[in-house]
């Protein structure tokens, strides 16, 4: 899956190649997608914690590229129901970023924030849905913050969209609309440990080939 | 009911008798069931995107609509299913999110149910079933033995077609 790319060298002139599938990320990559992985979280940890009034401590991200059937069996099996927040990246770097939480994690959250009891996910009303989407906006800014901080490219992102739905049917949402030629997905998995919560959030990536090539160019990284 | 096959995501397979096909979770992909009702042949494919482009030769047909149909009845034919007799069945093709001041986003369900239907049409396979479009997900269970198509559903439960 993963393989090295050679950059040939001519008369001392770099030809930069570049990647035209993610399936083409070497290590290389993917150490520096696990640093924005990292620090991304890290920013997301003190939004949660602040958000949720409570310490939020966090273990280091894995940043995996999954084909979408394996993405769905590592978030419980594709009829798993989930809640999706979705937002679509604008500016230097065009790609769709997809928060996917449990449904335990989002009525916790609805407790602690709207002092609700009795959370049902399939009946969430405007009020949970908006504060669901919140939360899932203020995750994306942190991780699009991140990437931001790294390359100094100007990121942007759409108003978020939400989704209760099984996890299978929402994965294949960002691959499917930004054309990528194979079913592979970005995927960045981070735990979060508040108070006796072992909270596991996944941050779904899939950029642009282009934008990918012109982001790793900007952290100095030849392709 | 002791054989289930799986069809995992641009993917498809044909089953016969009390097999049964399954595909999980479709969101604006689109279940196609074809069906044989003389041989008891059914297949099922998974399709993500309607047209094969053609200038990407190396692509999974069983991706595309456009594709994966006539690569179904092909196989089929060669399990003994005559053609004229094929009826199909179709799930999927969902919108599933919502993006505010991007109406184009998320059109792809409808597409690819559009270019289903274009496809069949054109080998002359009349649709018997359909449950399509809309803001939810699927699962779809196809049952050969008596052609039945089970849709399930997050939002609204379970319906047999």
């Amino acid at each position: 899956m993963v393989s090295l790319l050679i950059i040939p060298r001519c008369g001392g002139m770099e030809f930069v190649m570049s990647i035209n599938s993610l399936e083409q990320l070497n290590e290389m990559h993917i150490d520096v997608l696990k640093e924005i992985g990292n620090i991304g979280a890290g920013n997301a940890a003190t939004s949660l914690s602040q958000m949720l009034n409570t310490k939020v401590d966090m273990s280091t991200p894995s940043v995996k590229i999954l084909d979408i059937n394996d993405a769905a069996t590592c978030l419980g099996g594709p009829e798993n129901v989930v809640i999706g927040i979705l937002s679509k990246l604008e500016g230097d770097i065009d790609g769709i970023m997809m928060f996917i939480i449990e449904q335990d994690f989002a009525k916790s959250v609805l407790t602690s924030l709207l002092g609700v009891e009795e959370v049902s996910c399939d009946q969430l009303s405007e009020m949970e849905l908006s504060a669901i989407s919140e939360l899932g906006n203020i995750m994306i800014a942190a991780y699009t913050g991140s990437i931001s901080t790294l390359s100094q490219l100007n990121m942007k992102t759409t108003v978020p969209s939400i989704a209760v739905d099984m996890v299978g049917a929402l994965l294949s949402v960002p691959a499917i609309e930004m054309g990528t030629v194979s079913d592979k997905i970005i995927f960045i998995e981070d735990d979060f440990l508040s108070g006796n919560n072992d909270i596991s959030a996944n941050m779904l990536l899939v950029p642009s080939i282009d934008s990918l090539n012109r982001l790793m160019k900007e952290l100095g990284i030849e392709l | 009911m002791n054989n289930t096959i799986t069809i995992g995501i641009s993917d498809m397979k044909i089953a016969k008798n009390s097999e049964t096909l399954v595909t999980y979770a479709l969101g604006s992909c689109v279940g196609i069931c074809l069906y044989d009702s003389i041989m008891k042949i059914g297949g099922l494919g998974h399709i993500m995107l309607p047209i094969f482009p053609p200038n990407n030769p190396k692509e999974s047909k069983l991706r595309f609509a456009d594709t994966c149909i006539p690569e179904m009845i092909t196989q089929m034919e060669r399990m003994g299913c005559n053609r004229r007799r094929l009826i199909a069945k179709i799930a999927g093709g969902a919108k599933m999110f919502n993006v505010a001041g991007d109406s184009s986003f998320g059109n792809i369900g409808k597409r690819n149910v559009e270019a289903v239907k274009d496809t069949l049409k054109k080998y002359q396979i009349g649709i018997y079933a359909e449950d399509t479009g809309l803001n939810y997900g699927r699962t779809v269970y196809f049952y050969p033995l008596d052609g039945k198509m089970v849709v399930k559903s997050f939002a609204k439960g379970i319906k047999t077609y």
